[in-house]
């Protein structure tokens, strides 16, 4: 194939990638854009293959066919609820490929240049050719982009390891904080530095390795010491990595549409970010740096008590109610209920009631999460809201259902300054007539808060397993 | 210590502030109970009834007062009854101190220690022993059913084989506890039922009951009833105004009126007028719950039913609770027996009359030889008080301009900030770096824009897809991998192998996950 086609099935590609990111902006057009972003990458990864130079036909498709076809049983047998510890770990495989395809490089380098010396560049073959026609300044903004690769990588690669076992729940899920925490990022960040200044002046490959085992350590480190809680800002700044890990390996091999597509994925995964932590109403660098602000700020006590009613109680004044509003959390997803909600829903429009779902951005452990279950459950998508939708209708509402969440309806995010979580928005719930909350026990939520809603007047607990809870409200009401 | 309770001699009242079940109640607080004989008969209670329960049954009056040690009234008590009781007892019932001093005076004089049940405090506490609210209740209640008693229609619409019923229509002025029950009950007779109230809080309320509210637009700081102890305060003279002419214009198409105006302390506001009745239809009732304090009503007399010259029927009673003297002597009777359970914290037969406690203190007249109405302000307030509406102080239009100028201003300064950085930071990097690298840079910084914009407009339920999908495309790093398997050295084949395996798992796994997700997503 040409040059000159190549480009233009990477400007192709390229403009499809956009296509299909766009075409998320509404739930009819997704379906097609998924569509773009297949056809874009079969093009991409076609033309690549028939590039010159590029060899070994038969070893790319085994390659190709042995790990396509892990993905493909990985993503048939994954559960919607497993959805944020399985993107977690697929942006740890991008990660590590980042880190070997700036390894390489280098070594390729080393060849380029031991040939140049040797007088023998035109035996060269694939990229090492193309580097060996490189000038000495082109060069070094090489060694600075790999290094930005290389370094970039290892902490998506470590960092998506640990989300993935704490979000898989084979690491425990709180925060570790380590005396010094900031101190020993700091340090290994220098290190880095230092390396990167060291492998410019020459000092060779055991330099980016090195590179590659601190970033791997700041990688662990950094996702370690961040909250269940704060897991979507997590997994969508990984996303974000992993693509500002191939745009830089994009400079590195001079391809524009790895930087192009490096460029999307980064932007996209840092708008997410931004996104969320907005949601929580924190700073990206605290949730970064890790735990709950966690100083010396007390909340305000809660008196009063937490009055539990049963399914037969909540089965009655759902009964009576014109307009029902349910909020679900990580504990829906927990306990599977999304299936038993939809179920319960279904059956409350047919009676004729107002049913809709308000979803907080942070809800669940990934952006759009809690969407994701409840249209896996055949809930229709026009009654599942945003928070902004639907807040200001929580005081006309008749019967508030919240299901396995806890901060994100924390009345004391309004009232109390002193709360850990003042001035993050919440959904206004206890603004509707009556509430009942979904709950397994008395415990406080992730961050550890106690939440005066559960004391409020007008809120009923309704304690057990969310599934079997609602099971039994489907029965009363049936 | 014994409780005693005499036949009331106010003429026409009906009921007796001892039952026979609060006896039973009031056995077990350690008192022993004594009732006139004859007390209750108006009230459905025989002296036998009484004796069953283990009451003691007085002879008289003189009787009574003299081997009690408290005494358990409705009404106040009269001149003569004082006169004639022995010095040192504890009396319970209605004072209406506002209006008795000389009764008062006549009291202390006989070193009565006197609780006004019209004066516990209406805090959340003393509500098992407010007997106003309990008799205003029955009030409420009676009223509609005396309107319905001289009103020649029914109260709910209907369908017959001989024609069309139009429901009645009903407005109830003044939502307090009578005004609440009134509304409760014609509707519950399935009446069109109206409320009005100057305390707009109470609007909910009167919704809540299933009446429709009557909106007053009327700008004016409106009233907070918390303020006032959770009654109504008198308004202004524009307010009243504008309501009378909102009644105006209601009065022809209304049937039934019950007012419950009722302002603490003073005479009844005005608020139908002579005008208004004239207005209604022949046939219209009005039943003025305020006729003892002179009547909502211009034309209400008190006491008295009187049809004025369009047949409209003005029904003035003062004495709803005591036509309905079975149910209210409960009801009252167990006011009483809260107020004794108070009074006796020990549960032995002897009243502590405790100062401190705000429901005693404030229900107390006299004690020990001094008149201690009126009660310093209680402790407690009777409701907390409504959130007064956070009024965003209107900004004038130069103010708007001069804010969103301000606004703007910062914002393009902002802009032209980053901007310049951005420049400088590009120029320097111009500056060093050679024009094949310029030409990536350009790609990298268009994407990031691009990027930036199309991924705010994807919408938050599909943040999930985006970013298994944004997963999938990431691992076009398989683009790096391929383009170095073919090498010299083999350690770089063995990493772009792995690298090749490692991005396929990705795009695939990613593609048919986002799939999957979207094929869930569906309209209703």
């Amino acid at each position: 194939m040409s040059e000159g086609l190549i480009t233009a099935a990477y400007v192709v590609a390229a403009v499809l990638f956009i296509l299909a990111l766009g075409g998320l902006s509404n739930q009819e057009k997704a379906k097609r854009a998924i569509w773009y972003g297949i056809v874009g990458m079969t093009l991409a990864v076609a033309a690549t293959i028939g590039t010159p130079g590029v060899g070994q036909y038969g070893l790319i498709a085994a390659l190709v066919v042995v790990g396509g076809s892990a993905g493909w049983v990985v993503a048939n047998r994954v559960q919607m609820t497993q959805m944020p510890e399985l993107v977690a770990g697929f942006h740890s495989l991008v990660g590590l490929a980042a880190v070997f395809i700036g390894i390489n490089a280098d070594l390729e380098m080393t060849r380029a240049l031991a040939a140049q010396d040797a007088g023998t560049v035109a035996e060269l073959a694939g990229f090492a050719a193309t580097i060996a026609k490189k000038s000495a300044v082109e060069l070094s903004i090489l060694k600075v982009e790999l290094f930005l690769g290389i370094l970039i990588g290892a902490i998506t690669f470590t960092g998506s390891i640990i989300a993935y076992g704490k979000l898989a729940g084979k690491l425990s899920s709180a925060a570790l904080t380590l005396p010094g925490r900031h101190a020993l990022n700091l340090i290994a960040l220098i290190a880095c530095l230092v390396l990167g200044y060291l492998y410019l002046d020459g000092a060779g490959l055991w330099t980016m390795i090195a590179v590659a085992i601190i970033a791997g350590l700041i990688g662990c480190h950094l996702i370690l010491a961040i909250g269940g809680a704060d897991m979507p800002v997590v997994v969508s700044m990984l996303n974000s990595y992993s693509g500002w890990a191939a745009a830089a390996i994009g400079f590195t091999l001079g391809n524009d549409l790895l930087i192009v597509t490096g460029a999307l994925v980064g932007s996209s995964g840092a708008i997410l970010s931004y996104i969320m932590c907005k949601g929580m109403n924190r700073s990206f660098v605290s949730v970064i740096l890790g735990g709950w602000g966690g100083e010396t700020q007390s909340a305000a006590a809660v008196d009063g008590e937490m009055i539990a009613a049963d399914a037969d109680a909540v089965a009655s004044a759902v009964a009576d109610a014109d307009s029902v509003i349910i909020v679900p959390g990580y504990g829906m997803a927990v306990a599977q209920a999304q299936a038993s909600v939809s179920a319960l829903t279904k059956q409350l429009r047919d009676q004729g009631k107002r049913v809709r779902f308000a979803i907080h951005p942070v809800a669940g452990r990934l952006p759009g999460h809690m969407n994701v279950l409840l249209a896996e459950a055949k809930v229709p998508y026009d009654i599942v809201l945003e928070m902004e939708e639907i807040n200001d209708d929580f005081p006309s509402t008749d019967v508030v259902i919240v299901i396995g969440a806890n901060d994100i309806v924390n009345p004391a995010a309004q009232d109390d300054p002193g709360s850990p979580i003042a001035g993050m928005p919440v959904l206004e719930v206890w603004k509707s007539r009556q509430v009942f909350v979904c709950k397994r026990g008395r415990g406080t939520g992730y961050s550890g808060i106690e939440n005066p809603l559960f004391f409020k007047d007008n809120t009923r607990m309704f304690y057990g397993d969310a599934k079997a809870s609602m099971d039994a409200l489907l029965r009363e009401l049936g | 210590m014994k409780i005693g309770a005499p036949k009331e001699t106010a003429p026409g009242e009906a009921r007796v502030a001892l039952t026979p079940e609060s006896a039973g109640r009031l056995q077990k607080l350690g008192y022993e109970c004594l009732v006139e004989s004859g007390a209750g008969v108006a009230a459905s209670f025989t002296d036998e009834a009484y004796r069953a329960a283990g009451v003691e049954v007085a002879a008289s009056a003189a009787d009574l007062w003299n081997n009690a040690d408290v005494i358990v009234k409705v009404r106040e008590p009269s001149a003569d009854e004082i006169d004639a009781a022995p010095e040192g007892k504890i009396l319970i019932g209605f004072i209406w101190p506002a209006s008795n001093e000389a009764l008062l005076e006549k009291m202390k004089a006989r070193n009565m220690t006197v609780l006004a049940m019209d004066m516990v405090p209406r805090i959340s506490r003393a509500q098992k022993m407010d007997a106003l609210s309990s008799m205003a209740n029955i009030a409420g209640y009676r009223a509609v059913i005396e309107a319905g008693n001289n009103f020649g229609r029914f109260f709910m619409g209907q369908m017959t084989a001989a024609g069309k019923v139009p429901p009645a229509r009903v407005l109830v002025v003044g939502a307090g506890v009578a005004g609440l029950a009134a509304i409760g009950t014609s509707v519950a007779l399935g009446a069109i039922t109206k409320a009005f109230d100057v305390r707009p809080e109470v609007a909910e309320q009167i919704e809540s009951m299933g009446a429709e509210f009557v909106f007053l637009d009327f700008e004016e700081a409106q009233q907070d009833g918390a303020e006032s102890g959770g009654y109504a305060a008198p308004s202004s003279p524009e307010f009243r105004e504008k309501q009378l002419e909102k009644f105006r214009a209601l009065a022809p198409e209304i049937d039934i009126v019950i007012t419950t105006a009722l302002i603490p302390n003073r005479p009844a506001p005005e608020l139908w007028t002579e005008d208004m009745v004239e207005a209604m239809q022949p046939g219209s009732v009005i039943v003025d719950l305020a006729a003892e304090r002179g009547g909502n009503c211009t034309l209400t007399r008190a006491d008295e039913r009187i049809v004025t010259d369009n047949d409209v029927t003005i029904i003035g009673y003062t004495d709803f609770p005591s036509r309905m003297a079975t149910q209210s002597s409960n009801l009252y009777a167990n006011n009483i027996r809260h107020m004794l359970d108070d009074l006796t914290p020990d549960k032995d037969g002897t009243p502590v009359v405790d100062m401190d406690d705000d429901v005693i203190r404030g229900a107390l007249v006299t004690h020990e030889g001094e008149i201690t109405w009126p009660p310093p302000a209680p402790k407690v307030k009777a409701i907390a008080s409504a959130a007064p509406k956070r009024k965003e102080p209107e900004e004038t239009a130069e103010e708007k301009s001069a804010r969103e100028a301000a606004a703007l201003k910062k914002s393009l300064n902002q802009t032209g900030l980053m901007l310049g950085i951005g420049g400088l930071l590009c120029l320097g990097v111009g500056y060093v770096a050679p024009p094949s690298f310029m030409q990536h840079f350009i790609v990298f910084v268009l994407s990031v824009f691009v990027g930036y914009h199309v991924i705010w407009g994807v919408a938050h339920s599909l943040h999930t897809p985006l970013m298994a999908i944004t997963n999938a495309i990431s691992s076009i790093i398989i683009v790096g991998a391929l383009l170095q398997v073919v090498s010299g050295s083999s350690t770089v084949m063995i990493l772009a192998a792995i690298s090749i395996l490692m991005a396929s798992v990705n795009i695939f796994g990613g593609f048919l996950v986002t799939r999957r997700m979207l094929a869930m997503f569906q309209r209703s």
